[in-house]
């Protein structure tokens, strides 16, 4: 810069027009050049089509959080692994022996791990979904893209974080004795109906979070609510059947929770003592239900503030 | 391209052409803008967990009263840039510059007024989706997919940025995470990434400021290169050496208010009278406002 300074300063050979007057109405002079208005919200296709153009973005963003997260540990990725089966061990000392929820369950741990591993996807995409915009305001406020890349990018990360709790999840059924049968595969469209869902209810909580940052103190105590009404680590067909005196409301909200329906739906694709006779009725219309009513509300629910993520 | 680190006979890149435009087509139109930050948890009550339960329960009340603190930013500030222009931003620290800009680029709402764009301003500068436990090649990737770029041009681009910011003269180092990196190592990557895309409006933020002295001459360069090809250019500087060889029209604002606009020369001059001595400030930029009305906080 120090060389500049020899530069003479520029001769200005025909000096800029004046700035303009303000013409009497800027809007009207906006419009006779076809501009348009900074940071308003595209509509809808419009803003499915930038959202695809991001779809490269959205992947890499959530594998490099992932990358990052144990890049600073000495074991590194195997946390990835270690982690959920450290949670699966501690639900097994505290509710398989301690509490005694196994009664009854052949096959608890199997049965466990599969509720812990796939709650926690659940959970955790739902809370980074509500620091989704709040805790990347920094992205936000520099960069420009359709903003639920963040949100759907969070769900996508707990997703491929679950890909490796379910690498272990194999482990352990192969382990325990569990037989590899055809019905594995119905653990696919389950997935892809649990991660629809969680992506809608990401979507949700990240406009609320982004309004009310609050909201991020006050889920974990919902979460865990939900959690332990939602037979993670017992069986809710077993409750039922012990407590036929309960309000038939009840016993019909246990059974449309959609916590509740994704993890039976895993149970019953993997473990082979897990029957047909426990899935609630119309599980897979109430599965797909959800998964629609999240993701196509979530979404929608997210665009409708598009232009107000960001305000500081 | 951008090895080409001679910044070419200085201020050549002031083409006349592209400097006067003939038609003069509006790009950017800022129509009344005013920007406010709303701060929780300030004001009154600092924070106190009544002034917070005051916020909650009379939230349609005062904000004032609720410990919601207005910070005022921008003030019905209104201009019209047109294609070609190269615009400088200029004002004392917390006048407003950056927000203006971000407003500009769609990033910040606005609480009255309209800004008008024709396509997608987009700010120079990508810190914040680099990872610093990622290394430099990963975050090139990261970077040029966050600011829009496809993976093609990124693979098409690779060599170039990493080239430009010279990371790999010293050894391997854009294979190492980031955080190994110095600052000034950092700094020269993330601007050789934000640099690499070309905009139709580019906005910049006191880019110029990074690296060391030869880093800085290259980008310069790039600068001028990126000017070439963006439509319009807003850059925000401390430096009046460098907003006098890069603008030729000068936005000053002071205070959230523009208290100037016009050619580089005549507004540089207010401006180094008003900031080199306070005290003459009421003789000498007494043009447009002759005191500046002191913020009601």
């Amino acid at each position: 810069m120090t060389q500049a300074l020899h530069t003479p300063p520029p001769t200005i050979s025909a000096p800029p027009a004046p700035p303009a007057p303000p013409e009497a109405d800027l809007a009207a002079l906006a419009a006779r050049h076809g501009l348009s208005v900074s940071g308003a919200r595209p509509s809808l296709p419009e803003y499915i089509r930038q959202l695809w153009a991001r779809r490269h973005f959205i992947g890499a963003f959530a594998t490099a959080k992932l990358t990052a997260q144990y890049s600073q540990a000495k074991l590194g990725q195997v946390w990835q692994v270690l982690t959920p089966l450290l949670n699966a061990a501690v639900y097994y000392f505290i509710f398989g022996k301690l509490m005694g929820t196994s009664r009854g369950i052949p096959d608890f741990i199997p049965f466990l791990v599969t509720g812990v591993f796939v709650w926690t996807f659940t959970q955790s995409s739902i809370m980074a979904g509500t620091r989704a915009i709040s805790g990347n305001l920094g992205l936000v406020r520099a960069l420009h893209f359709p903003r639920a890349a963040l949100p759907i990018s969070f769900a996508l990360q707990q997703f491929q974080q679950l890909m490796f709790s379910m690498a272990a999840l194999v482990v352990i059924l192969l382990c325990f004795g569990t037989p590899v049968a055809a019905s594995w595969v119905l653990a696919v469209p389950a997935l892809v109906l649990q991660s629809v869902f969680n992506t809608g209810i990401a979507m949700i909580m990240a406009r609320m979070g982004a309004k009310t940052p609050d909201i991020a103190q006050l889920m974990p105590f919902v979460l865990r609510t939900w959690m332990y009404a939602s037979g993670v680590m017992f069986s809710i067909s077993h409750m039922m059947s012990k407590h036929t005196d309960w309000p038939s409301w009840v016993t019909s909200a246990l059974q449309a929770n959609p916590a509740a329906v994704y993890i039976d739906l895993m149970r019953f694709a993997l473990i082979d003592s897990f029957h047909a006779s426990q899935l609630p009725p119309h599980v897979w219309a109430i599965a797909t239900g959800w998964a629609l009513l999240a993701g196509v509300g979530g979404f929608i629910y997210f665009w409708k503030a598009e232009e107000t993520y960001g305000r500081g | 391209m951008a090895e080409n680190t001679n910044p070419q006979q200085h201020p050549t890149h002031k083409a006349p052409t592209d400097r006067i435009p003939t038609d003069r087509i509006p790009t950017v139109i800022a129509d009344d803008v005013d920007i406010v930050y709303r701060v929780n948890g300030t004001g009154a009550g600092r924070g106190s967990a009544t002034a917070a339960l005051n916020r909650i329960l009379r939230r349609k009340q005062t904000e004032k009263a609720a410990g919601v603190r207005k910070v005022h930013a921008v003030k019905k500030v209104s201009f019209v840039a047109y294609r070609g222009e190269a615009i400088g931003l200029i004002g004392t620290n917390g006048s407003g510059k950056s927000t203006l800009l971000k407003a500009v680029a769609g990033l910040l709402p606005v609480e009255n007024g309209r800004i008008y764009t024709d396509g997608q301003p987009s700010l120079l500068g990508v810190n914040a989706a680099l990872m610093n436990d990622l290394t430099g090649e990963r975050n090139v990737h990261l970077g040029g997919l966050a600011m829009g770029m496809s993976r093609e041009q990124i693979k098409e681009r690779y060599q170039e940025i990493v080239d430009f910011s010279g990371i790999n003269e010293k050894g391997d180092f854009i294979t190492l995470p980031m955080r190994t990196y110095s600052s000034g190592m950092a700094a020269r990557l993330r601007f050789s990434i934000a640099a690499a895309k070309d905009h139709d409006v580019l906005l910049i933020d006191e880019a110029l400021a990074t690296g060391d002295r030869s880093f800085q001459k290259r980008s310069e360069a790039r600068i001028r290169e990126l000017r070439k090809h963006a439509g319009t250019v807003f850059l925000v500087s401390h430096n009046n050496k460098s907003i006098r060889d890069t603008c030729d029209r000068v936005l000053w604002l002071e205070r959230g208010e523009l208290r100037m606009d016009g050619p580089t020369d005549e507004v540089l001059k207010e401006y180094e009278a008003f900031t080199g001595d306070k005290n003459d400030r009421s003789d000498k930029a007494a043009k447009p406002k002759p005191k500046p009305v002191p913020l009601p906080s």
